[in-house]
């Protein structure tokens, strides 16, 4: 409210009939789209309170006050399956070994791209880098199972069978997330490489007038230099810790390896939709968002107290 | 600019960059070589990305008997209303709400702001969809559930706030009503903007599987095809089992002509927009 700006030179119009049918055609150009993000968007979050009804075929189509209410029946249900523990483990150790590798890899592209002197050879080399980005996760899970499947490219080279996408283990985590790795690892870059961008060329000079080497540069100069960006950055992936994408796992995922790669997001689901317990599976969504914002928020809370700008 | 003689660094950088590409590069060059080989050559190894005995009996299979027309005709439709109809919706109401002056400027940016940070979920929105609209199967389920994303909005409102005022007042004396304002003075000063916004909506919508998979799998897509093709397959490697005799084609085979197909349409557009793409991602992360 205070943040208005100088240009406000008619800020305060009072909403008067006359002044709306003065801008009807700027109504009539938003007012549609209003009610479609109000059906799309906000009945869908009216639909949590299905997590505190019992909701099945059977009861869906009732009003929601003839529903069973159900208490946090569905919660309690929810945390006594019997694949709720090994789907929050793998949830989190997916996601915990994802962060780390994920923003180390990208990190370490971006830094030494950044100190690649060979312009065009690096224009190129960032062009293609980020081309796996725009290639869907149904054709990178056909391309892993050439690579990673038992007689693959990988075992072809090591002349062994490792059974990466076959043994029953967090070995399939690894394979994910080395998967996503090669996927995102450009792009991820692009937003650390624009960050050193703005670094004062100054600093690399002035180190270099007192001796300081090209790794001394990397470690003193360019990484300080993008801190903020990867907090920030950390910060987000830490608030979306539990919502590991459905569409991956199930895709990268087979029936000897479910037992590791069933995430948050499948298992409601799997309980929700293809069990149609709805009242359930809308419980396991309501768990991970709030989760979610509680993680958020403790990221935030530790980045501050270390000194960095709050992000939300 | 900083020391202009090479190190050993600097060819050591340029050796692992090298190694970098051939990684990124490699599995495509496999895939589609694959595609091109004789189904039967490529079960001794798969190993390779020249083909050893070229052929394009895999791609005749797969536009005769594979089943892959309609999923590509669909994936096309798609892409092309779904990007049309996004593109000039996000760019009506990025407009409305770029105008400070319009009454309900605030009180709409914030109803879709909001929805960028919370949202109901998966299920909700599969029973709003399917039970309630009775969306399901329908073609609509792909073009209007997700008609408009709100992160393009905000991109083509502050690219609307950076133009010139003085356009839009001169117009408005000339006696244009708000609506002949937008698309005769704004949509022609748009066009980056607008090609940026168009291009994610065409990437999302020729990649999406999800929205076939829980609301439509009656229209499949190529993606949704290529899924079916792959979940038919087992843990080994698809590369035994000839399903033909006399074509000898492999469901590996079909699978890695079907993944060329579906990738296609992306590599050839790369060139041409990823300027774009990055455009906007930068765009994007200086908004506020």
């Amino acid at each position: 409210m205070v943040a208005k700006g100088k240009g406000g030179a008619n800020k305060k119009e009072k909403i008067s009939l006359a002044l709306i049918w003065k801008q009807r055609y700027l109504l009539m150009m938003s007012l549609p789209f209003v009610i479609w993000i109000i059906i799309f968007k906000y009945i869908p979050l009216w639909g949590w309170t299905m997590a505190f009804q019992e909701v099945k075929p059977a009861t869906f189509a009732l009003p929601i006050w003839e529903r069973p209410f159900a208490g946090f029946a569905n919660f309690t249900k929810a945390f006594e399956d019997r694949l709720f523990k090994q789907t929050m483990i793998n949830t989190l150790g997916i996601s915990i070994l994802q962060i780390a590798v994920g923003t180390i890899v990208a990190i370490l592209f971006a830094v030494l791209l950044n100190e690649l002197m060979f312009t065009k050879f690096k224009k190129v080399t960032q062009t293609i880098s980020y081309l796996p980005h725009f290639v869907s996760w149904v054709i990178i899970a056909s391309i892993a199972k050439n690579i990673f499947n038992d007689g693959g490219v990988v075992d072809s080279l090591v002349g062994a069978n490792l059974h990466l996408m076959s043994t029953n283990s967090p070995l399939i985590w690894m394979v994910i997330v080395i998967i996503d790795c090669w996927k995102e690892m450009g792009w991820n870059a692009i937003i650390y490489l624009s960050s050193m961008a703005g670094i004062d060329p100054g600093l690399y000079e002035a180190a270099q007038i007192d001796g300081a080497n090209r790794f001394q540069r990397m470690w003193h100069i360019t990484l300080p230099g993008i801190r903020p960006t990867i907090i920030v950055l950390l910060i987000m992936s830490i608030g979306g810790a539990l919502n590991v994408g459905m569409e991956r796992q199930m895709l990268l995922s087979n029936a000897l390896v479910q037992d590791h790669t069933m995430v948050l997001s499948w298992f409601s689901y799997t309980r929700g939709i293809k069990s149609s317990d709805y009242g359930l599976g809308t419980a396991l969504g309501v768990f991970q968002s709030v989760v979610g914002v509680t993680l958020l928020m403790i990221a935030n809370k530790i980045a501050s107290l270390v000194g960095e700008d709050k992000l939300v | 600019m900083k020391n202009l003689h090479k190190t050993w660094f600097d060819y050591f950088l340029l050796l692992f960059f090298a190694i970098i590409l051939v990684v990124t590069l490699y599995p495509f060059m496999n895939v589609l070589a694959i595609s091109l080989n004789d189904a039967t050559d490529t079960i001794k190894n798969i190993n390779f990305i020249i083909p050893r005995h070229f052929t394009l009996a895999n791609y005749k299979y797969v536009f005769k008997e594979g089943g892959i027309v309609q999923p590509l005709f669909i994936s096309i439709a798609k892409t092309v209303i779904g990007t049309l109809a996004g593109v000039i919706c996000t760019a009506m109401l990025a407009y409305t709400l770029s105008r400070r002056d319009f009454v309900f400027h605030r009180f709409f940016t914030l109803l879709f702001v909001i929805t960028m940070y919370v949202g109901g979920g998966m299920i909700p929105e599969y029973l709003l969809i399917v039970r309630t609209l009775h969306l399901g199967d329908n073609f609509l389920v792909y073009i209007i559930p997700g008609l408009i994303w709100v992160y393009n909005m905000i991109l083509v409102r502050s690219f609307i706030d950076g133009l010139p005022g003085a356009l839009q007042e001169a117009a408005k004396l000339d006696g244009a009503n708000d609506f002949q304002i937008w698309y005769k003075v704004v949509m022609p000063l748009c066009t980056p903007v607008v090609a940026t916004i168009a291009l994610y909506y065409a990437v999302g919508q020729w990649n999406s599987f999800m929205d076939t998979y829980l609301y439509a799998k009656k229209l499949p897509t190529l993606q949704y095809k290529l899924y079916e093709i792959m979940s038919q397959a087992t843990m080994q490697l698809d590369t035994h089992t000839t399903t033909n005799a006399t074509q000898a084609v492999t469901p590996m085979a079909i699978r890695m002509a079907v993944t060329v197909v579906a990738t296609v349409p992306i590599i050839i557009v790369y060139p041409f927009v990823q300027k774009y793409f990055v455009g906007g991602m930068t765009l994007g992360s200086v908004k506020d």
